[in-house]
């Protein structure tokens, strides 16, 4: 990785800003810029200042550039963009694009994009990648350039393609199957943590309530009522606390999303290894069939039912000549056939393996980013914890002063 | 007959404590400014009684002491709810002008609450333990006729039967008049009293509602937090290398279930009656100042009357003069105990809102520990394995 552009290049998505301009049905609409900021990491002589170079980009930006690259790059597991629309909240959490939050969230989102392409030993050396980071203006006529959207496999052949194929590798099928139980159980899991959130909010905040009961009746007592007084102003501090606790535990949150997403880049590759394969499929049977109908052509005898061996049966055979012009059009189309299958092979058997040392690539990357989120997860519990232990001691100590 | 709670565990029959296990318990008690205590009460081992008409547990009363006005050192009778609603009234009314400690509530009204559940029985039997020892503890309450026979009698329904014809026939003229006197004018300080009472069970009120709310908030939270923990073990189901740290959370999330679940259960059982019975107490507590708000309206009534007729030698009519007495009996007992009440309910709540202080501590101290414990999984390298 000693190559990577994250090893020469320092990326960052810095701020973002509210814009207003004109769509492409020229109604005014309001968005979100997300400022880029790239800086050379040469080596750091002393006192010398590296400059930052920034631009400004939008989400659907974002969006073309990760188009562009599933597309060129069908065999890697492209990371993919945070969310486009705020999901899985719990009800506190705004759902709204424009909410700071949510933006702050996502400037974070698609600084993580930039770097997990940037640090892919094939993605990072990318052109269009590199000039989405660095040049300013004319970046999408150049990406459209490239001509990717008519590389795109239509959604309804490959469907078509996983319903019909018959013999996958199968560690695609296997891994097929595995996203598609990823993607149920880390949806399934950011649901119930949504309402594990709104609930633990409410368990917190009605402690708030304590503190003003707490007050009102310090005042009619005497020696009680310090203590008591001192006790309910904890009972406020722990009430207040949950915000900050749940605020950070939505990082965690979108660590797992990341990887909710990312199953779907799984899945796109395998859908891609079945296309091809079903297509190898198609083009064998097709090859297979071109030969019979030469065979039989040349040696006069109907193997198996076609529609033209019906009709010229009832119509009349048809001549020397036009048979003799029909099985050099088919020896023709045999010879084309067999090369395009050597070629279809060759690049199934290509994909296949450099898929698969992407995948394994893959597969270290997130059982490691994941380990990493569940210790950290673990991590904000154990001080969830210690403020809670702190807090009533607080109190308890109140409480014995009354 | 069935000695058994009614979850079936046998009921523990040992012999009644030993002194010095009940010293050890009543220790725990604060002293009464250094006292020498000469009477001990506990309520324990309920029993369950099924008869042809009826189901109802009893309870063990035992009693050491060392007074003369007890006939034996140690007894050891059972008693059933009742029995303790019977010396309630009968404290109330042959010493109206103390205050008599409350009753946990005869009937249960909220929810289908189990009568014969363990936990009601055993927040139950605390609520009567308390109910006799703040009697023992009243330097009167506690010489009370009809609390010794509560304490010693065999068959109480006997005395129960005889006390009552003993009453018509005695005359003990135990009820004051409650005839329509209007007061006068309160003295500052029981007027101080009524406010104060008024104002407490109002915010004891406010506190039973807030700490409702938040165990069932808490129950609600522990509804997702089971559906939860699981989910990250389907998700360990699905992988290899990540599949042990994933059970470990689940399993740790497992654990904030449970203790949770104690947390709640604590505060149900303990926290809300004692709350209630304060409540209950002060109602009582209002009754009593209600009492001396007659009798003193009697007294000035009566006195008024006296100053009408005008007579050449005003001497003052013995009824009037007992009048007097009543008066001024009533606020001295009542003022008496009023600031012994003040002193326990400071030692009372001091001691209910540490326990409730603690449990919480607990509950996040085992979450803790839960959640420490599983970050050497969670690092775990699969080759130092």
């Amino acid at each position: 990785m000693e190559d990577c552009l994250a090893k020469k290049m320092e990326i960052t998505v810095s701020e973002a800003e509210k814009r207003t301009g004109r769509n492409a049905m020229n109604m005014q609409e309001t968005y979100t810029a997300y400022l880029i900021e790239t800086r050379a990491v040469e080596s750091q002589s002393e006192g010398q200042c590296v400059p930052v170079d920034s631009l400004w980009r939008r989400y659907s930006e974002f969006e073309l550039l990760r188009n562009y690259l599933s597309v060129t790059y069908p065999h890697i597991v492209v990371p993919p963009l945070p969310e486009k629309r705020a999901d899985f909240v719990w009800h506190k959490l705004s759902a709204d694009n424009m909410d700071p939050d949510f933006v702050e969230r996502r400037r974070i989102g698609l600084e993580n994009f930039l770097l997990r392409v940037a640090s892919h030993p094939v993605l990072c050396q990318d052109k269009i990648f590199y000039s989405f980071l660095t040049q300013e203006g004319g970046w999408k006529e150049v990406v459209n350039e490239t001509g990717f959207q008519l590389k795109a496999d239509s959604r309804l052949k490959a469907l078509n393609a996983t319903f019909r194929v018959k013999n996958p590798d199968k560690r695609f099928t296997e891994l097929k199957h595995y996203s598609d139980e990823l993607q149920s159980v880390i949806s399934h899991l950011l649901r119930v943590r949504a309402r594990v959130a709104d609930r633990l909010y409410g368990v917190y905040k009605v402690h708030g309530n304590y503190g003003r009961v707490f007050s009102e009746w310090s005042a009619i007592e005497k020696e009680m009522g310090d203590g008591l007084q001192s006790a309910g102003h904890h009972m406020d501090v722990y009430a207040a606390s949950i915000d900050d606790i749940l605020e950070e535990e939505e990082h965690y949150a979108d660590q797992l999303k990341e990887y909710l997403f990312y199953a779907e880049a799984l899945r796109a590759v395998c859908r891609k290894h079945e296309l091809m394969q079903y297509d190898l499929e198609m083009a064998a049977q097709d090859l297979t069939s071109k030969k019979q109908q030469c065979e039989e052509l040349a040696t006069g005898t109907v193997r198996t039912f076609s529609l033209k061996g019906m009709t010229s049966k009832l119509f009349g055979q048809e001549t020397p000549e036009q048979r003799e012009a029909k099985i050099k059009v088919l020896e023709e189309q045999i010879q084309e056939g067999e090369e395009q299958l050597k070629s279809k092979n060759l690049e199934g058997r290509d994909f296949v393996k450099s898929a698969w040392a992407d995948i394994e690539r893959f597969k270290e990357q997130k059982n490691h980013d994941l380990k990493e989120a569940l210790i950290n997860y673990a991590v904000m519990q154990i001080s969830m914890c210690k403020k809670g232990i702190q807090v009533w001691t607080n109190a308890k100590e109140c409480f014995s002063k009354m | 007959q069935d000695l058994s709670l009614p979850n079936g565990t046998p009921v523990d029959t040992s012999s009644p404590a030993s002194s010095s296990s009940l010293l050890n318990r009543l220790q725990l008690d604060d002293d009464l400014d250094g006292e020498t205590r000469d009477l001990f009460v506990t309520v324990d081992d309920p029993k369950k009684h099924v008869c042809t008409m009826e189901t109802y547990i009893t309870y063990r009363v035992t009693t050491k002491t060392t007074r003369a006005e007890f006939d034996l050192p140690e007894y050891s009778v059972r008693r059933r709810y009742q029995d303790f609603d019977w010396l309630r009234i009968k404290l109330e009314e042959s010493q109206p002008t103390h205050l008599i400690p409350p009753l946990p509530e005869k009937f249960v009204v909220k929810g289908v609450v189990d009568r014969f559940s363990e936990e009601f029985v055993e927040t139950r039997r605390k609520a009567l333990d308390k109910f006799l020892k703040r009697i023992t503890d009243h330097p009167v309450l506690s010489f009370n006729e009809h609390f010794n026979v509560f304490l010693t009698a065999k068959d109480l329904n006997a005395y129960k039967k005889q006390g009552m014809a003993l009453l018509s026939k005695m005359g003990e003229s135990v009820k004051y008049v409650t005839g329509g006197y209007k007061l006068r004018s309160r003295p500052l300080e029981f007027a101080a009293i009524g406010e104060y009472l008024d104002t407490f069970s109002l915010k004891l009120g406010t506190i039973d509602r807030i700490a409702q709310r938040i165990i069932k908030e808490q129950l609600e939270y522990l509804v997702e937090l089971r559906e939860y923990g699981p989910v990250y073990s389907t998700w360990g189901g699905l992988e290899v290398e990540l599949s042990e740290p994933l059970e470990g959370v689940s399993a740790c999330i497992g654990n904030c279930c449970t203790a949770l679940e104690e947390l709640s259960e604590d505060m149900t059982e303990d926290f809300l009656p004692v709350l209630r019975e304060y409540i209950l107490y002060s109602e009582s507590m209002k009754n009593v100042l209600k009492k001396r708000d007659q009798v003193q309206a009697e007294y000035e009534a009566k006195l008024e009357a006296v100053a009408l007729k005008k007579e050449d030698r005003p001497k003052v009519p013995t009824d009037v003069e007992k009048c007097q007495d009543r008066v001024e009996c009533f606020n001295a007992d009542l003022k008496a105990d009023m600031e012994r009440w003040q002193n326990n309910k400071r030692q009372d709540f001091r001691q209910l809102l540490m326990g409730m202080a603690d449990k919480n501590i607990q509950y996040y101290e085992k979450c803790l520990t839960a959640w420490e414990s599983i970050i050497p999984l969670l690092q775990d390298k699969p080759e130092t394995k």
